[in-house]
Parts: structure tokens; C-alpha cells; sequence
């Protein structure tokens, strides 16, 4: 059964390995197509300046030599240094910009996961109560606002109406408005998803069973129909986690949160090539790899699931 | 039907279950606000006495699987009472009590499982739950011990629900049933989703569990000839009402209630000169929806005596000989 497992595990991250190496080749070269280039700006600087600038950053040569010397630094976890950020090595942006990205959005995973699971099993629970009708709107509200709308609705009433928190997201306190913002569409659709899934599992026949055996009702909830319900949430969390870890564009920016969601589309728009590169590898991982965890979190919650 | 005649076991065994009045309503909506009782079971009178089986028949729908949850409370019941071994069913302590002692085998045995256990789970969990056990080598010991009554390796049990085929599935319910050492078991059409050849089997492991363990059992099913072949007695009810009650071979052999009839003349006989020479009875029409319950009788609709009478008043469950009920105004 372990080795089993170490198998399937081994197995997954090689074809990991290919999905990465994939994704790197067609973002290059993608990438490459676009026109443009990171030099061009309304105050163009002079061809021959522009010519050095693009030997100093390799990009005079042919194509196929920039994409295998790319791939190289790719092995050595060299992505080259920012082509606008100067003097900046890629991979210490990303470090740096995750750290926060990371505090941020794991607190918001986290706060989503917890509160939707409860208030979703609260609705099945409460079905057609006014409980889960309130839930229900609510969650549905949220899920329908996008998250600009939110963080500016929180910002107006938390630091301007009532000044009760920092707009600022470069504290632990200015992190709370961000963290909200960010999880509340991931927190609402959790709640969705368990609602549905938990009034599937209590109107299964095994859940009868154990009441017939006895069993009190908190254990039928949280053993029997939480344990069963949770895997659709746990097929939403795994990319979930990974896109809200990496950041989000729209929450740092209004918060002016220092991650790396700013970088994703900077960089595009500044051709910063060895960025786009960076973060989306980095991105790719991490999707990577949170998939396979979800996929480890099946067979762990269903037993049915056969891995392989 | 004076030619019936038989002694009447009452009195000689005390009674373990009693149901009087019975009934249990659901409400369906029926558009914006708006609501109907479902009659599941209405007003359903019968006792089961200590050691007897009692086979409780009737077409898919007539309510025979909502009495057996009423009783075990796992509906709670609009009206009426059940009484269980000298207790009456109210409060959550008797109910407590109940579930120590009677339990429910269940029709679908893929369904009727939690996927997420462990096979010495869901038979250990009732031990847990009534903590009938001193420390886990003796949990383990009784799980061993009732995967062997029901005939299941007990090196099984570390498997899961859905590595068992559905015979060896419904020998799990059964052992989960018989864990608590229970005095009276509910067996809700236990026998109808598994494949015929396993059938007979589980059949008689319930028959021989009974002898064993001395049991009492509420036998729910819509095969005739299994009810008659385990039954001491058979409850025959439609569209929520019981319209027959009595011994199993008397009933089997001498319906009395039109209904019953046509319901045993329905069952194949092995025999091609009997079936050429015994005509069945065909009901016109199809069950009415227990939504839309005709007046009086609720058999009235199909039924080749009905009266005017019928259509007025239903007909009470009478004695027509000893230990025998029939619930019909034209016998």
C-alpha cells in the first residue's frame, strides 16, 4: 500500500517534470511572438544603444540559442536577472514577493477553507431554514461582487467611515482588510460546494444507518457526512490555494500589499521576458504541485479512490 | 370462516412490540408555500410478540419500510404510539434505551455503509456509541467475533465497505445490526437487492441468527413466498393501511381480505397444471396516489366487492376468527 503510494507519488512528479518543461517552452516562445520588446518606450533610446542592451541581455541571438541557454539557467534555478527592475536577480523578486503573497493568501485559504466548510454544513444542517437561507444569499452576494468592489466597500467603511483599520496592507493589522477581500469569493463558494454536497451525504442511507446505530448526531455530522462531503472542496482547494498563494493583482494593488501579484502583469506589459518567465514557472509549480497534493488528499479521505 | 380455527398463541408469549395508532405523515410541497400530507402509514395498529417473526408485505409504496423507521424512531411519528419491551417510545432516554436493543437491517446494502469505514468500524461503532466494551483487545475480539456469526472472515476486517461483494455486504449490516446483542431486529426487505442465489442464503442465516440468538424480527419484504417461508405471522398493508393480519399459513393458504387475494394469486407457482387451472386475479386500475386517497376504504378503487358502503367509511381491523384481522366491510 505504501510503496504503492511512493510509486504513484514518483510517478506524478515526473510527469510534473514534463508539464513544467511544457509550459516553459510554449510560454517562450509565445512569449516571443508577441510584439514588442522591452526596450521599446515613447522615448525609444538610439538603435545602437538599444543594440548593446540586447547583447548585454543575450537577446541578439538567434531564438533557438536564447531558449536552450534559458532552459540551462532553468536546471541551476537561475531565471537571469529583471530586465526593468535593474539589478534585481528574477528569483529574488519572486522569493521576496512570495513571502508576502504567501502570508497574505494562506491566511485567506485558510480563513475560506474553515469558514466555509462550517457555514456550508450549517446550511445543509438548517435546510430550508431561515439559517440556511441567509447563508445562501450571502454567499451568493459574494460570490457575485468582484473582489475590487469588496476591497473598496471594506476600505470606505473600516478605514474611512469608522477608521477602524490601516488601508495600508504593510502591516500585520493593515493585512486584515486584504485577507478578508481575498477570501471572501473563495469562502463563499466553499460554502456552496459543501451545502450541496453535505444535503447529498445526509440524505445517503449510510448516514440512517449510523443514526439507527445510535450515534449522536454531532458524530454523524462531523464523522460520517463531513468526512464524505469534503472532497469536492477538496477539488476546488488544491488550484485555489495555489492561485491565491501566488497572490492577487487587484487586493495588492488597492492595499498596496507588497507581493507578487503586481509582478504578473507588469512584467508582460513591460516585456520584462526573464519575469514573465519566472513567475509563471513559479506559478506552474506551485499549480503542479497543489494538484498533486488534492489528488494525495482523496485517497486519504475516500478509500475508494484507487491512485494510478 | 368458521373453518378456520387455531389457538390463539396470545397470552402465552407477553408482547415485545406494540404499535397502536400509528401514523406518519410527510408534508410535500405542492407549490409556493403551499403543502400536502403524504399518508405514509395511517393509523397502523399490530404487536409482535417475544421470539415471533412478524412478515410484513405489501406493493412497493404501501409504507411497509416507513413503519419499520417509525418504530425504530427513525421518523418521528405524527401520531400514535409504540411501545417497546413494557416502555413507552417518547422521550430521548427511552429512545437511548430502544436503540440499545432493537435495530434496523437495511434494503440497499451498497448504500446503507459509510464508504470512509473500515469494516471493523462500522461494526465497532455501535460498541463505541453504547460502550459495551472494557479496552480495544476486547472491541476487537467482539468484531471477530460477529464477523464470524454472519459468516465473514474476521482477517476482513480491515477492509473497506466496497471491497465486498453484496451478499458479504448485507452480512456486515447484519453483524453492525447484531453488535449491541440486540433483542429485536428490524429487517427492511434485507434480501431484495441482492442476487437470487444469495438470497437463500442470507434467508436462512437470518432464520438460523433467530434460533440462535433468540430473536424477534419485523420482516419486511414484497416477496410473498420469502415472507411466508420465515414468518410466524404476515401483516399484508396497502397504501399506508394494514388490511390484513394472521398466522403465515393460514394467510398464505386462506386470504381473506380481497386485496390479499389478488395479491397471492399474483405469486408464481412451479406447478404448469396448477397455474393452467387457477386463474389470476388482475386488479384494474393502478394504486391510487397516497397524495389523493379515495374516501373510506382505500381499496375501494380496484376492489371487485366494493360498495357504496365502502366509499363512506373505512373498515376496521376485526377480528374474523382467532388471530386472524381483516380490515373489510364485505367478507
Amino acid at each position: 500500500m505504501d510503496s504503492k503510494m511512493a510509486f504513484y507519488i514518483v510517478k506524478r512528479l515526473l510527469l510534473a517534470l514534463l508539464t513544467v518543461f511544457l509550459i516553459i517552452t510554449i510560454t517562450f516562445f509565445v512569449m516571443k511572438a508577441i510584439p514588442g520588446g522591452p526596450f521599446l518606450s515613447e522615448k525609444a533610446p538610439s538603435p545602437a544603444v538599444t543594440a548593446m542592451l540586447e547583447a548585454k541581455y543575450g537577446l541578439d541571438k538567434p531564438i533557438m540559442e536564447q531558449y536552450v541557454t534559458y532552459l540551462k539557467g532553468v536546471v541551476t534555478l537561475d531565471f537571469g536577472p529583471s530586465i526593468k527592475q535593474r539589478g534585481r536577480e528574477v528569483m529574488d523578486l519572486i522569493t521576496e514577493g512570495f513571502k508576502v503573497s504567501a502570508k497574505l493568501g494562506g491566511s485567506a485559504a485558510a480563513l475560506a477553507i474553515v469558514i466555509g466548510l462550517v457555514l456550508g454544513s450549517l446550511a445543509a444542517v438548517f435546510h430550508n431554514k431561515w439559517v440556511d437561507k441567509l447563508i445562501m444569499v450571502t454567499s451568493t452576494a459574494s460570490v457575485a461582487m468582484p473582489s475590487f468592489v469588496i476591497a473598496t466597500l471594506l476600505l470606505y467603511f473600516f478605514c474611512i467611515r469608522f477608521q477602524l483599520l490601516p488601508a495600508n496592507g504593510q502591516t500585520a493589522a493593515g493585512l486584515i482588510l486584504p485577507i478578508i477581500a481575498l477570501s471572501l469569493y473563495p469562502m463563499s463558494y466553499i460554502t456552496r460546494l459543501t451545502r450541496s454536497s453535505m444535503l447529498d451525504v445526509l440524505g445517503q442511507d449510510y448516514i440512517r444507518t449510523a443514526n439507527a446505530k445510535g450515534v449522536s448526531p454531532s458524530r454523524v455530522l462531523f464523522k460520517h457526512a463531513l468526512k464524505n462531503a469534503v472532497t469536492p472542496v477538496i477539488t476546488y482547494a488544491g488550484p485555489m490555494i495555489a492561485y491565491i498563494l501566488t497572490g492577487s493583482l487587484v487586493v495588492e494593488r488597492i492595499f498596496a500589499v507588497p507581493g507578487l501579484g503586481k509582478y504578473f502583469v507588469s512584467s508582460i506589459i513591460n516585456r520584462d521576458y526573464p519575469m514573465v518567465m519566472g513567475t509563471t514557472i513559479f506559478l506552474a509549480c506551485l499549480m503542479v504541485i497543489m494538484t498533486l497534493v488534492s489528488d494525495i488528499l482523496y485517497k486519504v479521505f475516500d478509500p475508494r479512490v484507487d491512485l494510478s | 370462516m368458521s373453518e378456520i380455527t387455531t389457538v390463539r398463541p396470545e397470552g402465552i408469549t407477553p408482547n415485545l412490540l406494540e404499535v397502536k395508532n400509528l401514523k406518519q405523515y410527510f408534508n410535500i410541497p405542492t407549490g409556493f408555500l403551499k403543502s400536502k400530507p403524504l399518508k405514509a402509514v395511517d393509523d397502523v395498529s399490530f404487536e409482535i410478540r417475544d421470539g415471533e417473526i412478524l412478515g410484513l408485505v405489501g406493493e412497493s409504496g404501501c409504507g411497509k419500510t416507513t413503519v419499520g423507521r417509525s418504530i425504530l424512531r427513525l421518523y418521528e411519528p405524527t401520531a400514535g404510539e409504540v411501545w417497546f419491551d413494557n416502555e413507552k417510545i417518547e422521550s430521548k432516554q427511552s429512545i437511548a434505551n430502544m436503540r440499545r436493543k432493537a435495530q434496523m437491517v437495511f434494503q440497499d446494502p451498497y448504500s446503507s455503509l459509510d464508504p470512509r469505514m473500515t469494516v471493523a468500524d462500522i461494526i465497532g461503532e455501535p460498541l463505541d456509541v453504547h460502550k459495551l466494551y472494557a479496552n480495544k483487545a476486547e472491541r476487537m475480539e467482539r468484531i471477530r467475533e460477529l464477523m464470524n456469526v454472519v459468516g465473514l472472515s474476521s482477517e476482513h476486517a480491515t477492509r473497506y465497505a466496497h471491497e465486498f461483494s453484496g451478499g458479504q455486504r448485507q452480512r456486515i449490516g447484519i453483524a453492525r445490526a447484531l453488535a449491541v446483542q440486540p433483542k429485536f431486529v428490524v429487517c427492511d426487505e434485507p434480501v431484495s437487492a441482492l442476487d437470487v442465489s444469495i438470497q437463500a442464503q442470507i434467508i436462512n442465516m437470518f432464520e438460523d441468527l433467530q434460533k440462535q440468538l433468540s430473536l424477534t424480527y419485523l420482516f419486511i419484504a414484497h416477496d410473498l413466498l420469502v415472507v411466508k417461508h420465515i414468518s410466524t405471522r404476515i401483516a399484508v398493508m396497502y397504501l399506508g393501511k394494514l388490511i390484513e393480519i394472521g398466522p403465515a399459513d393460514e394467510l398464505y393458504h386462506k386470504p381473506i381480505h380481497p386485496y390479499t387475494i389478488s395479491l397471492l394469486s399474483a405469486v408464481p407457482v412451479p406447478d404448469p397444471n396448477y397455474a393452467r387451472s387457477h386463474h389470476r386475479i388482475l386488479l384494474e386500475g393502478d394504486v391510487p396516489s397516497p397524495l389523493n386517497m379515495p374516501s373510506g376504504c382505500p381499496f375501494r378503487t380496484r376492489c371487485p366487492r366494493a360498495t357504496a358502503k365502502c366509499a363512506e367509511v373505512m373498515p376496521e381491523l376485526k377480528e374474523v376468527a382467532p388471530g386472524r384481522k381483516v380490515a373489510c366491510h364485505n367478507i
